[in-house]
């Protein structure tokens, strides 16, 4: 018999009925859920007068619709409070745990589940949230949901699923100097397009995705649905255990040793086949940055932007259309544009460690005048973190502020929006039309490349300034 | 919550030839408030649709009084981005039933059938061809049939065969969901949760 990919493995094991022809019926591990995206559910399962089958694997947060400062005070916006209001009503309702405004515990969703160790080698994950994938770091099975599938977890804990295609993509050899794991992925996706991957569930192996610390394998299986598959994910290793040991809802004693002992099996066999496999060297990957309007329209800093040429008759309207959108000419460079914002923080890089690589860039610098910046932790922990580890002092100093947890200025559905025609360097996920507010237009970067423009104004090589 | 019984639809198009219409683009995040499912219609391709002062943009397809019809025709990779499923909800909302494209994200996809939304994938060629005749006749009728997972244009017959899985199809033809159907495996769910 072949042998399982690490996603078979997992997904497999789940599968409490197979549809012939059809999708299989999972077994749902652990379920997130937050203020936008449940409330329909909620209502759905009160309709048909069903209780939630498992509260106790369903863990609550508010982040997408909070505000990120004066965090202590009543939300101002009416239809923000009253959709964290419902989600407070339906937990204490159905014995749901929330991680309210205020909570210690409070932040986004996918930095707080690996955060508390609720994210666990082997399991399955589902949220209403696409980059739910940002889980499978962790060597689980971890994909966004609708709301309707929300309301199939909540009544049985299982969801309908097609199974998806495998794809491996290792990346091996050593990486550059000043090239994190954000432009690893946008690398990545610039190669196979922001639709590559729909239908497949993508395994990231090989050297260089090994030697990455738990946060920036979290930042590569986060983007993996930027190219339209369902997940990422990555065989668990000794950095995966000593991340988890110890974490609030991890395993302990004897469970830990019987935990160590399965996850340690969670890994592809050697001859297991893989639908498609893709590699990529290390050593090829520059600082990236996105000029378009989807995350596949990336180049590395130092080129520039596609003149269109290469497209075929049917993907010119598009491209041009983005380009149009973002006020930027074909065959033009990036390095050297003015900007106005710089956004660090959302499910992406919004953990301690891009806080702290932020902040080892910019210490002894002054943020450039004429730019707004918005630094904002992904969570109540990280936001702990940084004030015990001085950071919040260093940001301070170089003229910037620590904001307080919340998807803020990566969807602009809160009171941090871009506004109109102004250029951003994020460290988020998505450049669409209008993703940071209306108008907005991102330009999509690793922590120390948003540093780098925070300091000088404009986007600038962040090598220039190591 | 049942879904509408989908049964074969003969109506007139709305072409929107854009490629990689994502999900912000369908309905913006900041329209996402609600803890209701109805009137997301309203909002549908927002910022397309109307500028900073809600005033409707003449150039936007859905302005175009020639345009009209319960079947959305799009460029390829079409709802890719968030999981939201009020992108679904305001596209059906609207009023459309269907939605036409050479590719789709997959959890808009899974979204689209588990509300009674058809998406139907063509080929690039069958596509081009329809955006095509759709813009020299704006009355062009399109024809879906599930049963026959057949889509026709209905002036020149011509016509292509197109994917949905068996489980699905039965769905949408009787307007069963899931939750009915996972309901009744509780005991198996139940079983599974005692051996693993
Ligand atoms: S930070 Fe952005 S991408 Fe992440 S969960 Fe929040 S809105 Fe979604």
């Amino acid at each position: 018999m072949a042998g399982k990919t690490l996603f078979d493995k997992v997904w497999d094991s789940h599968v409490v009925e197979q549809i012939e022809n059809g999708p299989s019926v999972l077994y749902i591990d652990r379920h997130l859920i937050h203020e936008v995206t449940s409330p329909v559910a909620f209502a759905g399962l009160e309709k048909r007068g069903l209780k939630v089958f498992r509260p106790q694997l369903t863990i609550a947060t508010v982040d997408h619709n909070v505000p990120t400062m004066d965090q202590h005070l009543p939300i101002r916006d009416m239809l923000s409070k009253s959709q964290v209001d419902k989600l407070t009503e339906n937990c204490n309702r159905h014995g749901i745990t929330l991680f309210g405004l205020n909570h210690p515990y409070q932040g986004i969703v996918h930095v707080i589940g690996p955060e508390l160790g609720l994210t666990l080698p082997g399991m399955t994950i589902v949220c209403g949230d696409s980059h739910t994938a940002t889980h499978g770091a962790f060597g689980s099975v971890a994909f966004g949901i609708g709301t309707s599938e929300i309301e199939m977890v909540l009544a049985s804990q299982c969801i309908m699923q097609p199974k998806p295609k495998r794809m491996r993509i290792t990346v091996d050899g050593i990486l550059k100097k000043g090239v994190t794991a954000k432009d690893i992925i946008l690398y990545i996706i610039s190669k196979i397009s922001a639709s590559g991957g729909t239908g497949y569930f993508i395994e990231y192996a090989g050297s260089a995705i090994r030697s990455l610390s738990m946060e920036a394998r979290m930042t590569i299986c986060n983007m993996s649905i930027e190219c339209g598959s369902r997940g990422g994910l990555i065989a668990p290793d000794d950095i995966t255990f000593n991340y988890i040991k110890g974490r609030e809802h991890a395993p302990k004693g004897k469970d830990w040793d019987k935990a160590i002992e399965y996850w340690k099996k969670l890994r592809s066999d050697d001859d297991a086949t893989f639908d498609l496999e893709l590699k990529f060297d290390a050593a090829d990957i520059e600082p990236m940055i996105t000029y378009g309007t989807n995350p596949g329209m990336g180049i590395k800093i130092t080129e520039k932007i596609p003149d269109g040429s290469s497209l075929t008759e049917s993907e010119k309207p598009s491209f041009f259309k983005s380009l149009q959108y973002m006020d930027l000419q074909p065959g033009t460079p990036m390095l050297g544009r003015k900007i106005d914002y710089v956004f660090v923080g959302s499910c992406t890089n919004g953990r301690i460690e891009d806080l702290r690589e932020f902040t080892r860039f910019i210490k002894g610098r002054k943020k450039a005048d004429h730019v707004t910046a918005w630094i904002v932790p992904g969570s109540k922990q990280v936001e702990k973190q940084a004030q015990n580890e001085g950071l919040v002092k260093i940001l301070e100093e170089a003229g910037f502020k620590l904001r307080q947890p919340g998807c803020s200025a990566c969807l602009a559905m809160n009171d941090d929006k871009v506004p109109q025609g102004k250029y951003a360097v994020s460290t988020t996920n998505r450049n669409f039309e209008g993703r940071q507010g209306p108008g907005a237009r991102t330009f999509l970067a690793s922590p120390i490349t948003a540093a780098a423009a925070a300091i000088t104004g404009k986007i600038t090589d962040p090598r220039e300034l190591l | 919550m049942a879904i509408e019984k989908f049964i074969t639809i003969t109506s007139t198009c709305v072409p929107l030839s854009i490629e990689n219409v994502d999900t912000d683009q369908i309905i913006p995040a900041r329209y996402l408030k609600a803890t209701s499912r109805e009137g997301f219609g309203d909002n549908l391709f927002r910022d397309w649709r109307y500028d900073n002062n809600n005033n409707p943009k003449p150039d936007f397809v859905l302005n175009n009084p020639l345009y009209k019809g319960k079947i959305l025709v799009a460029g390829k990779n079409f709802g890719s981005g968030s999981s939201r499923e009020h992108a679904a909800w305001a596209i059906y909302d609207y009023g459309f039933r269907v939605v036409v494209s050479s590719f789709f994200a997959d959890i808009f996809k899974n979204n689209a059938l588990n509300i009674g939304l058809l998406p139907v994938q063509v080929s690039e060629r069958f596509l081009a061809r329809l955006f095509d005749i759709i813009n020299k006749n704006a009355g062009t009728e399109v024809k879906v049939d599930l049963e026959n997972q057949l889509i026709t244009i209905v002036p020149t017959g011509e016509s292509e065969k197109f994917e949905i899985n068996n489980y699905k199809k039965t769905c949408l033809l009787k307007g069963y969901d899931d939750i009915d159907y996972l309901i009744s495996l509780n005991q198996k769910i139940i079983n599974f949760e005692q051996n693993r």
